[in-house]
């Protein structure tokens, strides 16, 4: 601390404060100004670096008058408890007129002792805006203040934060980070000093740079990780977000540099969030053939826009039994046919051994497109969602309508919602027939792939229930046949 | 047609699918709780009152908390909600350790002000809800955390474990989901209202006695601080703004809730058909939380603010409720700034709670013109043709049939791309 120098220069006194964050210091003088009359227009109030006015710049050796010693008589100095409040907020304020404007109320406090009730004076006004603007900058500090995990010798971690703030809080904010991370290691670095906290005592330190602070830390890509997935895309509102998060704090905040990018993805993600249910595809093909044409070009959920082909149903165009799976896989993509892969193999065994003949079925699948997500060279299948089933539906309507089959056999739950529009449990609803809108049996069974899946006894279990789906099935066909 | 078994996931696309589950609960909120903080403690925390939002997220949301579902794994079929039994989003889940290390981890960076966490329902209710007090306990107990932990209740749970959650927690909260009876039987099949009412009831009974007790004993435990609030979702069915106000002024009489959060319906992925594919304007749940204010802060009775609704029963979207109701009752206006009582003052069109009490500050000391009105508030041109100062009267603004066009905020475009 530099000690303090008293300037005056005919009637008019320059006060040095030893820091531009000591606001007892400044009470104190201020307090004994106020004792000897002095007014507020023959007081400069000067901070360490900071230029004061004209008188500071004849510095301390010309005419060097101290502070004039209030009379022993001099009357208490009085000042509301709420500008006590607020001049101590006011006094971080970084602008260099904050500690002439406190004077002056105080000053005109002595005459008018609620002056401060008056909000809409403008010099209350004034007090109150600094007031303000310095909470608001410690707020921020409590929030934006990132640490980052630096191991030091002794094993015990060390917690460094880098920060910028508008005004001088730093000191003052020590208190708040001390009760919360009191069993912690933690240093705030800021351009205004700086402060540490061992566990047990806090320590004050110059100025730093942010290159003292530490460049990063694992844990920040968990942390954006979770910025990004916890914001919602259908609900873009950047204006309050910037009010809030102005970009001046963006630099020290690793998860910032993800909003450009995210804002960008937003209304094109809604956009395709919203169409992929909601558009019109005008008439029904009247020939299968125009299915199997305009499927291909269908693009009304987001199955279509991925790297395959559309595989459309085959088999007898008056076929008594339709068999809808659910989608194509990585074979029936690749052949361009429905059931070519290990499910629709195991499906033909079954149904030989069920005694139905597989080329007399008109084969489909509930969804036309095969989904799937990249694994390495790979396509993974990925189950198509409800929302793209009930869009799909479309297509296999059409297909029904024009092979009118008197018996469908639905090959797990995907293929059951694709026919009746909602979610059914197979275990509730297999092995009797069920009534499709048009007057058509519905079975529904496992589906083959499902057996695949399974093994021992589970599968024997399930294998059974098949043959016997299937048996009853034919059962049925042969009933209506004759 | 084969079905690989994906691998492990890993923590963080968990977390990517947690979070990303769990975006759809409106509330953030950090404030309101008991002072605490970590000294005299062997672990870290704080809560002073003041909530924090340690960051915004682009949807203009605070982000305050650790807001994660501890798994999405669900056997309700709630038509609305993401994560229910037939939807097909992708599943994940933490075991408690998980949630317990990311929630110190973030925290000891001041990323968060504490956690908040919910989930789906796994086995039964009561097994999901002991799973989310286990997380609270190792937080409390092991960590000694003095953060902020909101838990979401399952109603469907016991009374012993939900009573359980209150005593780690700082807030509890249930959703009620949808503000009619009709509207959550259709919606959400597996919930019923009079059991999440009867949870809401004891909860409110349990933190009222445990408020009691700490005024007797001091030593008494505490049971949710913080509060409880709840949940619900606008949009999704058609009840209208006249009827989720009316919604929202009993629950917050006959539960003591803290809030009652809106959330408006998002189109989400993999959808169910019985909802509508378009979002309700954002613009709705906005007009509802300021109705929600009035009805708190303002001093207006449920069926003032339903009478500022048009003629289908829901808020106009183009002005706020305040002005539409000031606009439908004009014979209260204008008001005499210098004399008028605070309740009148808080009609008044751009005037908030904090001007008012300046201007009743004010007047104490001398009569104010429009001058010390624009200083006190953020818009004169605003409160205008609704006040009287010693040097402004509006004579005829207040008569005027296009008054509406006058002091109806121009029409500004959302903000694009930056």
């Amino acid at each position: 601390m530099t000690a303090m120098q008293n300037v005056s220069i005919g009637s008019h006194y320059a006060v040095h404060l030893p820091a531009p964050d000591d606001f007892a210091v400044w009470r104190e003088r201020a307090r004994g100004l106020v004792q000897c009359d002095v007014p507020p227009d023959r007081v400069s109030w000067i901070e360490p670096g900071g230029t004061g006015d004209l008188f500071a710049s004849e510095g301390p050796a010309r005419g060097e008058k101290r502070l004039p010693v209030p009379p022993v008589d001099a009357p208490p100095v009085r000042a509301s408890k709420r500008f006590l409040e607020l001049a101590r907020h006011a006094a971080l304020h970084s602008d260099p007129a904050r500690f002439g404007l406190l004077y002056r109320v105080l000053w005109r406090l002595q005459r008018h002792p609620r002056l401060m009730e008056d909000k809409a004076d403008p010099e209350v006004r004034r007090i109150e805006e600094l007031a303000k603007a310095v909470r608001r900058d410690a707020h921020k500090m409590h929030a934006f203040v990132r640490f980052r995990e630096v191991e030091e010798e002794g094993g015990t971690p060390h917690f460094v934060a880098w920060f910028e703030p508008d005004h001088h809080v730093v000191r003052s904010e020590a208190g708040f980070f001390m009760r919360r991370f009191a069993n912690m290691r933690w240093s705030i670095l800021t351009p205004r000093g700086s402060i540490h906290w061992d566990g047990e005592v806090m320590r004050e330190g110059p100025p730093a740079r942010r290159s003292d602070a530490p460049g990063g830390d694992p844990v920040e890509d968990l942390w954006r990780s979770y910025y990004a997935a916890i914001f919602n895309p259908a609900r873009l509102k950047v204006g309050a977000m910037l009010s809030e998060m102005p970009k001046k704090y963006w630099k020290n905040l690793p998860e910032a540099e993800l909003i450009p990018q995210l804002i960008a993805g937003a209304q094109a993600r809604e956009a395709r969030m919203v169409s992929s249910g909601s558009l019109e595809r005008g008439e029904k093909p009247e020939t299968l053939k125009g299915v199997g044409k305009a499927i291909h070009a269908c693009r009304m959920c987001p199955i279509g826009e991925l790297d395959n082909h559309a595989v459309m149903g085959e088999g007898p165009r008056d076929a008594p039994l339709m068999i809808v799976g659910e989608q194509p896989g990585d074979q029936e993509d690749q052949a361009g046919r429905p059931f070519v892969g290990p499910a629709g193999q195991l499906l033909g065994e079954y149904l030989t051994r069920a005694g139905i003949d597989r080329d007399a079925a008109y084969v489909t699948n509930a969804v036309k497109h095969f989904k799937f997500v990249w694994k390495g060279k790979r396509r993974l299948h990925q189950s198509p969602g409800a929302k793209e089933i009930d869009t799909c539906r479309w297509w296999l309507e059409a297909e029904r309508d024009l092979v009118r089959p008197r018996i469908v056999l639905a090959l797990g739950a995907s293929a059951a919602r694709g026919l009746l529009g909602k979610t059914v449990s197979i275990s509730k609803v297999r092995g009797e027939p069920m009534m499709l809108e048009d007057g058509t049996e519905l079975w529904v069974t496992a589906h083959p792939s499902y057996l695949l899946r399974l093994d021992g006894a589970a599968r024997e279990t399930q294998a059974a229930l098949f043959a016997a789906d299937l048996a009853a099935v034919r059962e049925r066909l042969e009933d209506l046949a004759g | 047609m084969v079905h690989y078994a994906p691998s492990k996931p890993t923590l963080r696309q968990k977390l990517e699918i947690l979070a990303d589950a769990a975006k759809y609960d409106a509330s953030c909120a950090s404030s309101g709780t008991a002072k605490k903080n970590s000294l005299g403690g062997k672990g870290i925390g704080s809560t002073e009152g003041m909530g924090i939002c340690h960051a915004y997220a682009p949807d203009g949301r605070c982000i305050s908390l650790l807001k994660i579902l501890l798994t999405n794994h669900c056997i309700f079929d709630c038509h609305y909600c993401i994560n229910r039994k037939s939807s097909n989003v992708a599943r994940a889940r933490f075991t408690p350790q998980e949630v317990v290390d990311l929630t110190l981890n973030f925290y000891r960076r001041n990323y968060i002000e504490g956690l908040f966490l919910s989930s789906g329902i796994v086995k039964s209710a009561n097994h999901t809800m002991e799973q989310l007090v286990e997380v609270a306990r190792i937080l409390r107990e092991e960590h000694d955390f003095r953060g902020y932990i909101h838990l979401k209740t399952i109603p469907e749970a016991d009374a012993e474990i939900i009573h359980q959650a209150g005593l780690y927690a700082d807030r509890v909260s249930i959703n009620v989901e949808l503000p009619t009876d009709t509207g959550l039987t259709r919606l959400a099949p597996d919930k019923n209202a009079r059991q999440i009412e009867g949870a809401l009831a004891r909860t409110k009974d349990r933190i009222l006695t445990a408020k009691d007790e700490r005024k007797r004993f001091r030593h008494a435990p505490r049971f949710a601080p913080a509060g409880q609030s709840t949940q619900m979702i606008v949009g999704a069915d058609d009840a209208n703004d006249a009827a989720i106000i009316g919604k929202a002024s009993t629950l917050y009489s006959a539960f003591g809730l803290r809030r009652v959060y809106y959330s408006a319906f998002s189109p989400i992925p993999d959808a169910s058909a019985v909802l509508p594919l378009k979002r309700p304007p954002l613009l709705r749940e906005h007009r509802l939380y300021q109705s929600d204010w009035l009805m708190r802060f303002y001093g207006f009775a449920p069926q003032e603010v339903a009478d500022a609704a048009e003629a289908d029963g829901n808020l106009p979207l183009d002005i706020d409720p305040k002005l539409a109701w000031a606009l439908k009752f004009r014979a209260s206006f204008p008001v005499d700034v210098n004399r008028a009582p605070r309740e009148l003052l808080l009609r008044v069109p751009g005037l908030g709670t904090r001007a008012v009490a300046r201007i009743l500050a004010v007047r104490r000391h001398r009569r104010l013109r429009l001058d010390d009105v624009a200083r006190l508030t953020a818009s004169v041109a605003k409160v205008r043709p609704f006040i009287c100062t010693i040097d402004w009267r509006p004579t005829l603004l207040t008569d005027r049939a296009d008054l509406r066009g006058l002091v109806a905020p121009k029409r500004e475009q959302q903000l694009e791309l930056f």
